[in-house]
């Protein structure tokens, strides 16, 4: 079964709820309509061979609406090809339908995506934070989150190890200017003080 | 009895097997020629760490090859590599667990100071939330850095009062004190001699 005859099948069972494929660099991507994921999720893999889930990721298109999106990487070992599903999501309703019954190792991958974008996932049987703690009140992915971070408090766990802090921007890499003349423009060496921290390490 | 010992230093009697000392040098002597490592390996600076406890580097020339993954066995924890915040608690309570004598080695960047790292979940440097004695530079240093932090660590042991410590009744405190930093250089690439 070519790639063709999957997304036409998509097509013909699905029709509204699928979008046609948009071909990219050789690789198809389907968009689906939140409510039909799972079932075209299933349908995929019961009769078109996708046995196998890649991967599954958030995406925040900033400014953009729906805000959010969630990615389905599909990979069919028997043909030798792969197919990429996209769901678009509002920001004022974050909740798709998890696929863990179709595929379980899309069990972690919702959780990051949980964790990292704060999408939720209907029926997951353990949605909780994979990678920051409990209790973390933020979702740092997210385009409008600091690449700094913001202060926050540690897990109960952490033994008096003081609290998160925002991270020190001292130029380099992790300030650039696009566009500037000169290296030295484009990636600044001293953006801001350190000063701050120093308050902080007499403290402890 | 008196703080310190008084007594001829570093001297040996003539003719007989005695050597008279200070009870501090003793006790920093031996202190310091069996310091056990707590390998707090967090990341990359790990895999040099274990270059260093290896043949080829040999840390047992300093009499710090035992590795102890238990705390109350270690004097020194060396943490070699990235400590983000969710660590950053397991770090602590195993500092905390550990035995007075102690000292704390922040070996590469990461742990000196977050290294490359200035993001929301790595805390910038160990010293935010532990006391550290020696910072060793490099991405990750060379075994031979960490050596010479650790001889640094035994410069620093040998001038301690010990017998002062011992005695001082909040000598925990005193021990939390940060006892100002030493900062190891990584450049310690080793010498291509022409045969």
């Amino acid at each position: 079964m070519t790639l063709q005859e999957v997304t036409e099948q998509l097509h013909a069972r699905f029709t509204d709820a699928v979008s046609a494929p948009v071909e990219f660099r050789g690789e198809l991507t389907v968009t689906v309509h939140r409510e039909k994921i799972v079932e075209v999720c299933s349908f995929l893999k019961t009769e078109c061979t996708f046995a196998m889930l890649v991967d599954l990721s958030g995406v925040d298109n900033y400014g953009d609406d729906p805000r959010y999106e969630v990615v389905y990487e599909l990979c069919s070992l028997t043909n030798r090809s792969h197919l990429r599903l996209k769901v678009r999501v509002p920001e004022d309703d974050l909740i798709v339908d998890s696929v863990t019954g179709v595929w379980r190792t899309a069990d972690w991958h919702e959780r990051e995506a949980f964790d990292m974008f704060g999408i939720r996932f209907r029926n997951h049987p353990n949605l909780k934070r994979i990678l920051m703690w409990e209790g973390y009140p933020y979702h740092p992915l997210r385009k409008d989150f600091p690449l700094a971070g913001l202060p926050a408090e540690l897990p109960a766990t952490a033994v008096d190890a003081g609290q998160v802090a925002t991270a020190p921007m001292l130029g380099g890499p992790f300030v650039t200017a696009p566009g500037a003349r000169t290296a030295a423009n484009r990636e600044p060496r001293q953006t801001d003080t350190a000063g701050e921290r120093q308050d902080k390490k007499g403290a402890s | 009895m008196s703080e310190r010992i008084e007594i001829g230093i570093d001297q040996k009697v003539e003719g007989r097997d005695v050597i008279i000392t200070r009870v501090d040098a003793a006790i920093d002597w031996m202190r310091k020629n069996s310091i056990w490592p707590m390998p707090m390996g967090l990341a990359c600076c790990g895999i040099e760490l274990m270059a260093a406890g290896a043949s080829r580097f040999d840390i047992a020339r300093f009499g710090a090859e035992v590795m102890r993954f238990s705390p109350r066995q270690s004097d020194l924890m060396i943490v070699a590599g990235t400590c983000v915040y969710k660590m950053a608690g397991v770090v602590k309570r195993v500092w905390d667990q550990m035995a007075e004598p102690k000292w704390c080695m922040a070996m590469g960047a990461c742990a000196s100071t977050g290294g490359m790292y200035r993001s929301y979940a790595v805390v910038q440097g160990v010293d935010q939330f532990m006391p550290v004695d020696v910072y060793i530079s490099g991405c990750p240093p060379r075994p031979e850095a960490v050596l010479e932090g650790l001889m640094a660590i035994q410069r620093q042991i040998q001038q301690e009062p010990a017998l002062k410590n011992m005695k001082r009744e909040q000598r925990a405190a005193s021990y939390a004190q940060p006892r100002g930093p030493i900062i190891i250089r990584g450049d310690y690439a080793p010498k291509v001699t022409a045969q």
